[in-house]
């Protein structure tokens, strides 16, 4: 039997239909040989959309890690003065850049995707083509990152008018905005994979990315934590995101940021794979 | 004569449900194959196996002389698919889907464009280049399907209900259109629930019912060979049943004449038919049709009268 035919599984369920028959091949071949170039005429296509709106959606994903900038750098950071030495509003602006990156690569490929997926069956029209659907996938989370990319630019751009970038390293947190872009648009397609309906991302939100947005020390230094969440915000691959950018604002970088970027590629990498089978499970029954 | 398609034995499963159970046909280059059947008999199933969307979970399927799915790319690249759901790109504006989709297929910029001005003209859409979809009609929008599967000059084109909720006027457009195609040499296969679709443009076609090829032929074949030529439909009075109607019209029912009942009309087929019309003792106020026999009576009679949901 052909090859792609094999990588039904047994005995999962499909959701609709019941549990699966077994099926006389059950080799499995790597959903990573399925992808090509063509990944980026998917990303394309998302570009091409996107210059329509861009304004909106600028100044959608600028507006909300700005105003937390101003609310908390200025209220709070008269209270707080100064963390580690800097002051408050300084201290803030490397973490909000990731979290910037973070929600605009969230919202794309959970809200964005899961419409092309079902509502609007553009998945469904690119697979008519020689695209494949890991193509689709892949396009979809380099769009998510480069969404992710642009928010996290904005940010900067903002923060440099107001003199909060204090060393030339901080440009660097443009690739780092990429590279949080990518795993949160790869987290985010798993999700979709499993979604049922819209309602289902507000799960995903409350429980997962508010928990990242606060607890990966944007706000305060993970270390005020208890010892066991200090563990848990380890966890939290914004945390590593957050380090890094913070020693990229400051300029004072160490090869302790090395471990940081790997565990964000590693962490990324997984995700990526997983997101891939997931949405070739659901969508190829 | 080549052929473009064949599938033997192919079968989908869905868990322990079966949509297509066993299927084997072939389509030679150039023709117009249909799949008639009604709702639910796996014509969109098969459809989607032969456009590489859905696994086959047993037998065999050669697209232009590939295993489908194995090669997926390279028979993607060759055919053209016009699905039954419409899924235009709603974020696109009407030249832009072609665009778009012709980037999909990797066809070079320029080639792409000349491509779709010469689609967009010959499905009468040119003046609408710049329209978003939602401002165009029903019609349009499947005209711009078929466009658009048409992008990659392909060889085979697979239609899955090409006029399902179009009006009259707009669905023999596409089907004029079709044959132009037909007679470029592009190779049909489509499926319809529509007999006057099928009659219009099949050369051949099957009748599916329940995962299963019921007949197979041309449609005038089948009708000559399954409804004869004329058909006589007598409507029953209330509380009248197949026997006593029989009775009440009086008539010898010459030998060869097959006699079907369904909840209201009785319907004879019969290759005879004048004189089983002599033998009907006219009652006046009886509803007594007598027609051609259609498709439609070689589709009732193997998938029956009941009503499928």
């Amino acid at each position: 039997m052909s090859g792609r035919v094999t990588e039904i599984e047994i005995g999962k369920e499909t959701g609709h239909y019941g549990p699966r028959q077994p099926v006389m091949t059950p080799k499995r071949e790597s959903v990573l040989l399925n992808l090509s170039w063509r990944a980026f005429t998917v990303w394309y296509r998302d570009i091409k959309v996107w210059t329509k709106f861009y304004k909106a959606s600028i100044l959608g994903n600028l507006g909300e890690p700005l105003l937390y900038l101003l609310a908390m750098g200025w209220g709070l950071g008269r209270m707080v003065g100064t963390v580690d030495g800097i002051p408050y509003i300084e201290f803030l602006a490397p973490g909000l850049i990731c979290s910037a990156s973070m929600y605009a690569a969230t919202f794309e490929c959970t809200f964005g995707s899961f419409t092309r997926m079902t509502r609007q069956n553009t998945f469904d029209a690119i697979l008519a083509t020689p695209v494949s659907l890991e193509d689709i996938v892949a396009g979809e989370i380099l769009w998510g990152a480069t969404k992710g990319f642009l928010s996290g630019t904005a940010m900067l751009l903002v923060m440099s008018l107001f003199g909060l970038v204090k060393s030339y390293w901080a440009v660097l947190t443009l690739g780092l905005a990429f590279l949080i872009g990518l795993l949160f648009a790869s987290l985010s397609m798993i999700v979709t994979a499993r979604a049922a309906a819209y309602d289902f991302f507000s799960y995903y939100f409350t429980l997962a990315i508010a928990p990242m947005f606060l607890f990966s020390g944007i706000f305060f230094p993970v270390t005020n934590l208890p010892d066991w969440a200090q563990t848990f915000a380890w966890f939290l691959p914004l945390t590593h995101g957050v380090n890094i950018s913070r020693a990229l604002f400051s300029g004072d970088l160490s090869l302790k940021l090395l471990v940081d970027l790997m565990w964000l590629v590693v962490f990324f990498s997984v995700l990526f794979v997983i997101a891939l089978r997931g949405i070739r499970k659901r969508m190829v029954l | 004569m080549s052929t473009v398609l064949s599938a033997s034995e192919l079968t989908k499963r869905f868990g322990s449900f079966t949509a297509v159970d066993g299927i084997s046909f072939k389509v030679d280059k150039g023709e117009c194959f249909g799949f008639l059947g009604p709702n639910g008999a796996g014509k969109t199933t098969t459809m989607r196996m032969i456009t590489n969307h859905l696994p086959v979970t047993e037998g065999s399927l050669s697209v232009l002389g590939m295993q489908v799915m194995a090669n997926a790319r390279k028979v993607k690249a060759r055919i053209g698919v016009v699905p039954q759901e419409n899924n235009l790109d709603t974020d696109l504006k009407v030249l832009d889907n072609l665009l778009i989709y012709s980037r999909y297929h990797g066809i070079p910029k320029k080639e792409a464009r000349h491509r779709a001005m010469e689609l967009l003209e010959f499905f009468q859409l040119a003046d609408h280049a710049k329209s978003p979809i939602p401002q165009l009609s029903g019609g349009m929008q499947r005209r711009l399907l078929i466009a658009r599967a048409l992008i990659n000059e392909p060889e085979l084109l697979i239609l899955d209900e090409p006029t399902t909720g179009l009006d009259p006027q707009a669905r023999h457009v596409i089907w004029q259109k079709l044959r132009q195609l037909q007679s470029q040499g592009v190779t049909l296969i489509l499926t319809t629930h529509y007999m006057d679709e099928a009659q219009q443009l099949c050369d051949r076609l099957v009748i599916l019912d329940h995962g299963h090829i019921l007949i197979e032929g041309s449609p005038s074949d089948l009708i000559r060979k399954h409804a004869g030529s004329e058909v006589i439909e007598i409507r029953l009075r209330e509380d009248e049943d197949k026997e006593s109607c029989l009775d009440a019209i009086g008539g010898v029912i010459p030998e060869g004449t097959e006699v079907e009942c369904s909840a209201d009309t009785l319907y004879l087929y019969s290759s005879d038919v004048s004189s089983v019309l002599a033998n009907l003792t006219a009652e006046s106020d009886r509803t007594v049709l007598h027609r051609k026999a259609t498709l439609e009576d070689v589709f009732l009679r193997f998938t029956g009268r009941d009503l499928r949901e």
